[in-house]
């Protein structure tokens, strides 16, 4: 047994919260994980803005008009892949393997983009069809809501292209590991929201 | 060019404005043109303004709290003068589109600027000293949160020379503050000033609360953590759950203004009530997030100096995490009278009845921890007694309104303002009073003058009820909130004692300014020597007045609540005073500046989208980027002190026990 | 002493416990993927009780969501999982309040809301 795998056996007996203070990964990983629930809560009021609004179409384009599945199936298909090559990419950055890394967060980047082309077209659509967010209330609420997902998208990505230079320049030093790990539940994150959006925003316009 | 702006902006015709904005700035520029002429400004960029140090951020915090409990309190005597004369026939000095911007400025400045960064301030203080480690999770994220919340006082203040305030009371329900009834650029300011010290204050809640959660000394769990931690722990867990919805509300009513969205509009199927619903989602957590630490720094000071233990310790958590998760199923009662009916009413009400419930248990635990003891009446304690009157008092009338029928009288009347004014003032203020004057030697190394500190608090206490007390009587008179102008000529008596309990109050807050400075003059009279000045119980107080960077030289290791007691009691005599360790080195967080310029450039941010001026916005947005940048690759984040250095340092600063 | 380890920031063998595997994103792609074709099949098809659709896209979400915690997120019941699951369920508790909270409110508002025709008459 390693001198570290000896200090896990005898730690193991003393509980958790009386260790002292945890590691820099721990700590770092925690509190991401709280921003993460304080972003979910803003998508909670934007969803019960939506919830509140969706039938507000003040005599306009209503949901089931302007919202396509097939669209929505194929975005929703870009990003549950993209989380699963982001989750290959998070092994990758834990073995140290550079290549690795920038193979799978590549195409993360490319599915990831790809879905916000998606969702870009079905907005530059809806606002030529007279379908904007100053329309009506409901569109005020869809666009916000879809439209902050997507922001957020985009921000991953910015992220994502941010944490590859610094592979790049910097290597597998534990500040990097910490960030691409911060970066996986921010990813997966968005998908999880997503599932909530594509369920009560378009499949839930068709009911 | 400059959007909206121009030379018009600044309000040259308003006399009362100019001449307090020429104040403000002749001041201002004294006190920049002192430290330049003295050549301070190496020290306070370093120890200060790029500092990362949770006890220098925290100082920060309060010291910017003061000078805007001055704007705020500056607010509130323009209100009460103009009440004091507006009866009748006649019409007071301020008209209403002035007196509007008064009272919203005021509200806004004394909730968001004065309580928060006071309880956020005094958080970041104390809690890494009682969990016995360094400093907190994420320390340059901590001075970013302190500098945004800096940088949204300053466009708050920027508003009352250029352009103008918000006119549509502190929380701006539309339709009145949308685009559309309020074209202006008031709105905006508040919009703006307030996200961005909102993002400062989310950032904060997820760092304090990661401190308490991850970072503890060894054998500190969560039943050894002080009562402070506790409550801490729960105000900043409604923090992170609560401040993003106000991210989300104001956001959907920016897209509103800007974007010509109808979230809130009257037209268009938008719908106001949502933003009432939403915002106070958010409003009444927050009075909890206030209120919390407040009821944390009681429970500390009556335990030292009753020298006991605090009284029902485990009931005393079990109440605080009641309130923190009853806190979120009240908020309707904020808004009983706007029509959701007797159902849903009763709920809120019944809700809002229980949890008074847990308060109670609070402040019995109080009492009881005071009978029995020996207690030393010091400026903490005053402060402490005055609250247990004032806030059951507060609690009463809140009690009272809670009960829908009485608050379909009472809703918007002066009673609903001397109801929140009695526990804000004698919760949150009198908490950050006694907080201030119980942990100031800890963080300066001398005790503050206590007689004058008396006097402060009795000019508080007794102005408080001066200035409270006959709105009670007004309000079930029937006089309203927010008015600038009355025509019953009974009301003003009141009117005026009223006033006259402001200018007490006046007198208590200028008392404290001198309270400030003949304790800095008196310092080597009243230096405390030993970090321990009041023969505390909780760990902060094993360490040096003021404790190192590093706070710690080990971390100590504790097996119990009160463990710096314990370790006082175990002691006795010097014997274990000269014992001779080997001190390891410490790694400290190195200064950085990120904080500052991410603030400035959300200032330039915020000013440009307020105007308009979108080549601005994008700058600001582009520089805050770049810093960010520039952070990311910062890989000297922290300087190593030597075990040597420690060690010389521990000799300087008298025997310290051995606490691990 | 194990605890001075654990304090200067050494937490052996907490990466092995909690990291996943190719697998376990493959067992959730999986599971994901049905989930999913089963919500939009199930938005669609006549087969089911009209009612009882938007119950059963709202089941289907949440499963989908715990598995994404689960084999994505790697969230269990392991003992250093503890504060991440209580975050996650006061997080749950504020977001179906915030949610649920406010739909029925806003309903009960609405409901007690002079028709628009009317409030438009007062106006003039």
């Amino acid at each position: 047994m390693s001198a570290a795998e000896q200090a896990l056996v005898t730690a193991d007996a003393v509980p958790l919260s009386l260790r002292g203070p945890a590691p820099k990964r721990v700590v770092a990983g925690y509190g991401f994980w709280l921003f993460l629930l304080s972003d979910i809560v803003i998508f909670a009021a934007l969803f019960a803005a939506y919830a509140v609004l969706s039938g507000e179409n003040a005599g306009g384009p209503t949901a089931a008009e302007l919202f396509d599945k097939k669209h929505v199936l194929v975005e929703t298909a870009c990003l549950l892949a993209s989380s699963v090559t982001c989750g290959f990419g998070s092994l990758a950055v834990q073995s140290g393997d550079r290549t690795s890394t920038y193979f799978w967060m590549a195409v993360t980047f490319i599915l990831g983009a790809t879905f916000l082309s998606l969702e870009v077209g079905e907005f530059s659509h809806m606002l030529s069809i007279g379908a904007g967010p100053s329309r009506s209330a409901f569109l005020s609420a869809f666009f916000t809501l879809v439209g902050t997902h997507g922001l957020h998208v985009t921000l991953g990505l910015c992220w994502l292209i941010v944490m590859l230079l610094q592979v790049a320049t910097l290597g597998f030093p534990p500040m990097v590991r910490r960030r691409f790990f911060s970066f996986g539940l921010f990813w997966h994150a968005l998908d999880i929201v997503w599932i909530g959006v594509f369920t009560i925003v378009y499949l839930g316009a068709h009911l | 060019m400059f959007g909206r702006l121009t030379w018009a902006a600044i309000p040259f015709d308003q006399p009362v404005v100019m001449i307090a904005a020429g104040t403000v700035g002749f001041v201002i520029f004294c006190v920049l043109a002192l430290v330049t002429v003295k050549g301070w400004w190496p020290y306070l960029w370093r120890e200060w303004i790029t500092s990362v140090d949770h006890k220098r951020i925290g100082v920060m915090y309060i010291f910017l709290a003061l000078l805007m409990l001055v704007r705020g309190f500056s607010d509130a005597m323009l209100m009460r003068s103009q009440l004091a004369m507006a009866a009748g026939h006649a019409h007071g000095y301020l008209p209403p589109e002035h007196y509007d911007q008064i009272f919203s400025a005021h509200g806004t400045i004394m909730i968001f600027f004065v309580a928060m960064p006071f309880v956020v301030g005094l958080m970041n203080f104390v809690l890494p000293l009682q969990l016995g480690v360094r400093d907190v999770a994420f320390p340059v994220l901590n001075s970013v949160s302190f500098w945004l919340t800096a940088a949204g006082v300053l466009l708050v203040n920027v508003s009352l020379v250029v352009g103008e305030f918000a006119r549509t009371g502190w929380l701006a329900y539309p339709p009145l503050s949308e685009i559309a009834y309020s074209p202006g650029v008031g709105v905006d300011y508040y919009l703006w000033s307030l996200q961005i010290s909102g993002l400062g204050t989310l950032l904060s809640g997820i760092n304090l609360l990661t401190t308490i959660l991850k970072l503890r000394a060894p054998g500190m769990g969560y039943r050894q953590m002080p009562i402070f931690c506790w409550t801490a722990l729960a105000s900043n867990l409604l923090i992170v759950a609560s401040f993003p919805i106000l991210t989300a509300t104001f956001a959907m009513l920016l897209l509103d203004r800007y974007g010509g969205f109808h979230f809130f509009t009257n037209d268009l199927g938008g719908n106001p009530m949502m933003y009432v619903n939403l915002i106070w989602c958010w409003g009444h957590p927050e009075v909890y997030i206030l209120i919390l630490p407040a009821f944390g720094v009681f429970s500390e000071v009556v335990a030292t100096f009753s020298g006991k233990p605090l009284f029902g310790r485990r009931s005393m958590i079990m109440a605080t995490m009641v309130i923190c998760v009853l806190s979120f199923l009240v908020w309707l009662h904020h808004f009983f009278t706007m029509g959701a009916g007797a159902d849903v009413n009763a709920f809120f009400g019944v809700m809002t009845m229980i949890i008074a419930v847990p308060t109670g248990v609070k402040i019995f635990n109080w009492l009881f921890t005071l009978y029995g003891g020996r207690i030393r009446f010091t400026v903490p304690v005053l402060w402490t007694i005055g609250f247990m009157v004032t806030f059951v008092i507060g609690g009463m009338t809140g009690v009272l309104m809670a009960i829908p029928p009485a608050d379909f009288v009472l809703h918007n009347s002066l009673f609903l303002i001397a109801h929140f004014h009695n526990v804000a003032i004698g919760g949150v203020v009198f908490g950050v009073m006694a907080g201030i004057s119980y942990w100031f030697p800890k963080a300066f190394g001398y005790t503050l003058n206590e007689r004058l500190g008396k006097a402060v608090f009795w000019c508080w206490f007794f102005g408080f009820y001066l200035a409270f007390m006959p709105l009670y009587v007004l309000g079930l008179m029937g006089a309203t909130r927010r008015m600038q102008h009355y025509s019953n000529t009974h009301w003003q008596p009141l009117m005026l004692v009223a006033l006259a309990g402001a200018i007490l109050i006046l007198l208590g807050i200028a008392l404290t300014g001198v309270q400030l400075a003949v304790s800095i003059r008196q310092r080597e009279r009243n230096r405390d020597v030993t970090g321990d000045p009041w023969n505390g119980r909780t760990l902060e107080w094993s360490t040096p007045s003021p404790p190192p960077a590093w706070n710690f030289s080990f971390l100590p290791q504790v097996d119990r609540a009160d463990a710096f007691w314990a370790i006082k009691q175990q002691r006795g005599t010097a014997q274990d005073r000269n014992v001779k360790r080997s001190y390891q080195t410490i790694q400290v967080p190195r200064n950085n500046p990120t904080g500052f310029f991410l603030a400035f450039f959300a200032v330039l941010l915020g000013f440009s989208l307020i105007w308009r001026i979108w080549w601005g916005a994008g700058l600001g947005l582009l520089g805050a980027i770049a810093i960010c940048l520039i952070q990311a690759w910062r890989t000297d984040g922290e300087v190593e002190v030597p075990g040597e250095k420690i060690a010389a340092f521990e000799r300087l600063h008298g025997p310290k026990e051995s606490l691990a | 002493m194990s605890t001075e380890i654990e304090a200067q920031g050494v937490a052996p063998g907490v990466d092995v416990r909690t990291q996943g595997t190719r697998g376990s994103y493959l067992i959730g792609l999986g599971y994901a993927v049905i989930l999913t074709l089963a919500s939009f099949w199930a938005s669609s098809t006549d087969v089911i009780y009209a009612p009882g659709v938007p119950i059963l896209l709202a089941v289907l979400a949440i499963a989908q969501m715990g598995i994404h915690l689960v084999f994505f997120l790697h969230i269990s019941s392991a003992p250093d999982q503890t504060n991440n699951i209580l975050a996650l369920a006061f997080g749950i508790f504020v977001v179906g309040l915030l949610v649920f909270g406010s739909m029925i409110i806003m309903a009960h508002l609405n409901h007690n809301m002079m028709p628009m025709d009317r409030l438009m008459q007062m106006q003039r």
